[in-house]
């Protein structure tokens, strides 16, 4: 564990408030874009923190620095992410144009120039990518982030789930494939002569 | 090797394949077209994924954090119309907000109760009267204190639409604070409604949430243009008049009624 998160551990388990302060303080930001990325958005990700860091204050006596206050953290923020998950309907995107099909209103390869402004193909990614979020299954959501962006490794995320290897394993796959789905109008899939499609602005490989 | 399977490139990718499975894909990426093509895609897709923007919080966002997470913890001062009810609330510091919150639940969202029969109406046991008194001293207390809210909400609001009106930037800070400190308040309001069964009135404060959100995330000082998308943001919403329609429902229900159902 990080030494200054150990000590202040220490410091905030024998009741030292100065030390939970510091603790707060210095996960905080980083807790909110796991939340938010979990959630999808800022209200309920500042919910998640404040409810994370809300139980780990009640059960900071119990934790024994087996792991890092970070994964520990963190594993608690996933857990109150998910509760609320599982209790929300899913899809509250509006759906993605088909199945894997062209996007309304956007032509990735737009002619004559060949080559859709930078800014608006960044947005339309980051829309793509939101609503494809959205509608994945709180399970397969919360083992990709981990995993994506987390960097967790596999038995982690299992562990914080409640899921064995394989279904770990299985829940990250078919998050991609969604992502894939999702994506595949604007960043690509296999071209016309087998070749990946490439970005505005790079040269086709 | 046969083309790899996408739960393969995909575990790959990770570094979540065996040793021996990605020194033998690693091979027949090397070799085949196809296969490299279809990795090459799935990299592409998910760096896509990457760059998800996550919104800015900034670096007092720790302290923003203590400051609404700390009352809960050290719990508020004891007050007369709860501190008789909840013995507990002694010891309970980081349990302040759930406990404020399981009141708020159970007395200010009145609950569908079943229709007694006729036949039973005059066998049915009323309140003790000192648990009726306590009971209509905390159902007034959270009546004014969720009114006060809508009220300093609405005002807020109000005041921010008036702002402005010249060519010049407009400072919104104080605004902004004000809105920050809304923010929790209306948090605890709403996850209460949720709780509750109150999905109307949660929405509400879900609404207009997230309009204080975005005012309290706002940068100090709004161009022109800026100010007019806040302003045109609020209108589209509709949350001024949703917020007094709700303010005006809670303001009837602070008026102590003998004969509403109490929790």
């Amino acid at each position: 564990m990080d030494a200054t998160d150990a000590q202040d551990v220490t410091l905030a388990q024998a009741g030292d408030e100065a030390a939970f302060r510091r603790l707060v303080e210095r996960h905080s930001r980083g807790l909110f874009q796991l939340a938010f990325r979990l959630t999808g958005n800022e209200p309920d990700a500042e919910d998640i923190v404040q409810d994370a860091f809300l139980k780990v204050y009640r059960e900071l006596k119990r934790f024994e620095a087996r792991s890092s206050f970070r994964t520990w953290l963190h594993r608690i923020t996933v857990n109150c992410a998910y509760d609320l998950l599982r209790k929300r309907p899913r899809f509250e995107a509006e759906p993605i144009g088909g199945d894997g099909g062209e996007a309304a209103g956007f032509e990735p390869e737009a002619a004559p120039s060949g080559q859709p402004d930078r800014a608006a193909y960044g947005a339309e990614v980051q829309d793509r990518v939101r609503q494809a979020m959205a509608q994945l299954t709180p399970t397969e959501r919360a083992a990709f982030v981990l995993r994506h962006f987390e960097g967790r490794p596999l038995d982690e995320i299992g562990s914080a789930l409640g899921l064995q290897l394989s279904a770990t394993k299985h829940s990250i796959f078919r998050a991609v494939q969604k992502m894939r789905r999702a994506l595949r109008p604007v960043v690509g899939g296999l071209g016309q002569f087998g070749v990946p499609a490439a970005y505005p602005g790079e040269e086709r490989p | 090797m046969n083309h790899a399977t996408e739960e393969l490139l995909v575990l790959h990718h990770y570094g979540d394949a065996d040793a021996g499975e990605s020194g033998a894909l690693e091979q027949h990426l090397h070799d085949c077209d196809s296969c490299r093509a279809r990795f090459k895609e799935l990299r592409r897709a998910l760096d896509a994924v990457s760059a998800l923007e996550v919104p800015e919080r900034g670096e007092g966002y720790g302290a923003e954090v203590w400051a609404r997470l700390q009352p809960a913890l050290s719990g508020p001062k004891p007050r007369r119309w709860w501190s008789f009810s909840v013995p507990s609330l002694a010891f309970a510091g980081g349990l302040a907000v759930l406990l404020v919150t399981a009141f708020v639940a159970g007395q200010y969202w009145p609950r569908q109760q079943p229709p007694v029969p006729a036949g039973q109406q005059a066998t049915a046991v009323p309140a003790a009267p000192d648990t009726a008194a306590t009971e209509r001293v905390r159902e007034r207390v959270l009546y004014l204190a969720v009114g006060d809210h809508l009220e300093r909400s609405n005002v807020a609001l109000v005041e921010l639409m008036n702002a402005g009106g010249g060519a010049q930037p407009v400072d919104i800070s104080s605004e902004r604070e004000r809105a920050r400190d809304l923010v929790s308040e209306n948090r605890l309001y709403r996850q209460t409604a949720a709780d509750a069964g109150e999905a109307g009135v949660a929405a509400v404060l879900d609404e207009l949430e997230r309009v204080l959100m975005e005012i309290a995330n706002s940068p100090s000082q709004l161009t022109v243009q800026d100010l007019q998308r806040v302003h045109d943001h609020i209108e589209s919403q509709g949350i001024i008049f949703k917020v007094r329609v709700l303010g005006d429902t809670v303001r009837q229900r602070e008026v102590p009624r003998t004969d509403r159902v109490i929790g």
